[in-house]
């Protein structure tokens, strides 16, 4: 194996720090207690909120590449979605366990009559099937299509956020902050902008090397 | 006559053996007729439509499952201030309620605007053990002290033609920052057909606990309609208006399929985007699974005798 495979840079480092740091403070509260006045929903909306905050992070390493020829970044959207993956799966685990205490015909109502749960589910679904096939040896079995199969991670974040509008009430506007990144960051990805972003840049080029 | 608006009293603890001493002393075990005759306090009976315990037992269990007061102070559904619920009580902590009117008018025969020291000393305050139950599927057992809206109602004669009793919360901008959320059809407004407003569960709620009304739990003087979704029981009232229209609700203003005029407490009934079978009793980690009214159907079904359920959300 390639020793340079295993070297960190920083950037990485820091990413992998920064995804845990929200774990990190939610066993620290539960070390102390500080559990909140609801509990069960107090974790399910903190590891729900840093699952899509990790997801849309993935999704922006593209479009900063994009915008300011910063390769590095584009090391993280594995760790990042793989993250997001990690908490989604903990917010899930709290919703079976906990919050309905693995009574099947409870969470029947409620997780698959429901669009918001459901909407949440597929994105969770979607989400463990690439962190599965994150791995190098996977993208090698798979090829090409490892990479259609990826792009499946622009419909999460869209699932992610629609499943965000669909459990709060009108008129609260958080999930429309995120509705409006992911839409700045999915635009980003259309061929006549990157281009029109290009020839930006080609220009400036130009204009600096004069 | 007892005033229950002892502010030494200041925990859950504190409160639950204040009550063991009383019930040791035959005071609350004598009987809610005699109680509320006495003015001092009175234990409605809770008792839900399945249940064939004798009400008073079934009043003293929920005595037993009270929400814990720091959890009642500091959870709270009050958008003026935030819609982050445990922000409220921190936002609210300057709110000015005083002085404080409430006006009384529309189609009543003797119209008046109320201080609120007039209303605390012209009504009895009584205590009130009630379920909350929020829309949002969780719910809490509160202590509240006050006064039946029938008193007050009595007290300026709705004329024939009354058939609702609208309300209105206070909206000053300089001292609830989550006005400035102009999607919201400020101020809030909330409504009651006048046999509801009328019917003996319904309480103006000026303290719990014991103690004076905290801004985050509606201060000075709330609604509180206990089996109905909690947003029916408005808080921070300024005007009450009898109508003889039905009068457009806040919620209903926004989303009228999800939150309705009656909104009253039905597990069979789900919201459309969650279900309401079962509620999440802050403190307790196990599922409850909801109350027809929210327990109360012995006081208030007959109010409904011909309506469809499924049009009372
Ligand atoms: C697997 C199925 C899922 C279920 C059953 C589920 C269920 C829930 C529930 C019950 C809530 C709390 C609702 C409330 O009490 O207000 C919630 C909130 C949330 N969930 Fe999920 N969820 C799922 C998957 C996901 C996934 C995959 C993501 C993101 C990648 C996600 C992101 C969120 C967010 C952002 C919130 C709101 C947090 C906030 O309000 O601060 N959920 N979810």
């Amino acid at each position: 194996m390639n020793k340079k495979k295993w070297k960190f840079t920083p950037l990485q480092i820091a990413a992998h720090l920064g995804s845990l740091i929200p774990l990190a403070l939610m066993l620290w509260d539960i070390a102390n207690g500080n559990l909140g006045i609801d509990p069960i929903r107090n974790f399910t909306l903190r590891t729900g909120k840093t699952a899509l905050v990790l997801l849309l992070l993935s999704l922006a390493c593209t479009p900063v590449n994009t915008l300011f020829k910063f390769k590095q970044v584009l090391k993280l959207r594995r760790p990042f979605g793989v993250y997001s993956f990690l908490y989604a799966s903990i917010h899930f685990a709290i919703f079976i366990g906990l919050d309905y205490a693995f009574s099947w015909a409870l969470i029947q109502d409620a997780l698959l009559e429901k669009r918001y749960a459901i909407v949440g589910l597929i994105t969770g679904l979607i989400l463990l099937a690439l962190a599965i096939t994150s791995t190098i040896g996977w993208q090698r079995r798979l090829k090409k299509n490892w990479k259609k199969l990826h792009k499946l991670a622009y419909l999460s974040g869209l699932l992610a956020v629609i499943h965000y509008i669909w459990l709060v009430k009108q008129g609260v506007l958080d999930p429309w902050y995120f509705a409006a990144i992911l839409l700045i960051l999915l635009s980003l990805r259309l061929p006549a902008i990157k281009k029109a972003i290009a020839s930006l840049r080609a220009k400036k080029m130009q204009k600096t090397a004069r | 006559m007892i005033k229950i608006k002892s502010s030494e009293i200041t925990s859950k603890e504190e409160y639950l053996s204040r009550r063991d001493f009383l019930k040791t002393a035959g005071i609350v075990t004598a009987g809610a007729a005699l109680l509320a005759a006495c003015g001092a306090e009175e234990e409605i009976p809770a008792t839900p439509a399945t249940s064939n315990l004798p009400a008073e037992e079934v009043a003293t269990d929920l005595t037993q499952e009270l929400t814990a007061k720091e959890s009642v102070l500091n959870y709270n559904n009050y958008y003026e201030f935030t819609t982050d619920k445990e922000r409220v009580a921190k936002l609210a902590e300057d709110f000015v309620f005083s002085p404080w009117t409430v006006e009384v008018s529309g189609l009543v025969n003797k119209p008046q605007t109320f201080g609120i020291e007039d209303l605390l000393s012209k009504f009895t305050i009584e205590e009130r053990i009630y379920r909350m139950r929020c829309v949002e599927a969780w719910s809490m057992v509160i202590p509240w002290n006050g006064f039946t809206l029938a008193s007050l109602l009595n007290e300026v004669e709705p004329t024939s033609d009354a058939k609702f009793v609208r309300f209105e919360t206070l909206a000053d901008p300089d001292q609830m920052p989550g006005l400035i959320n102009k999607l919201y059809p400020w101020p809030y407004q909330e409504g009651l057909r006048l046999d509801e407003a009328m019917n003996d569960l319904t309480l103006l709620s000026t303290g719990l606990y014991g103690e004076s009304l905290a801004g985050q739990n509606g201060a000075p003087i709330r609604l509180v309609v206990p089996w109905k979704y909690g947003f029916k029981s408005i808080k921070s009232i300024v005007k009450i208006e009898l109508t003889a229209e039905q009068p457009s609700t806040f919620w209903e203003g926004i989303a009228p399929n999800e939150y309705g005029f009656y909104a009253n407490v039905n597990p069979a009934v789900d919201h459309p985007r969650w279900s309401q079978a079962t509620e999440r009793r802050i403190s307790e980690l196990k599922r409850r699974e909801t109350l027809y009214l929210n327990g109360y159907a012995d006081e208030v079904a007959h109010l409904y005798e011909g309506m469809d359920p499924n049009n009372l959300y």
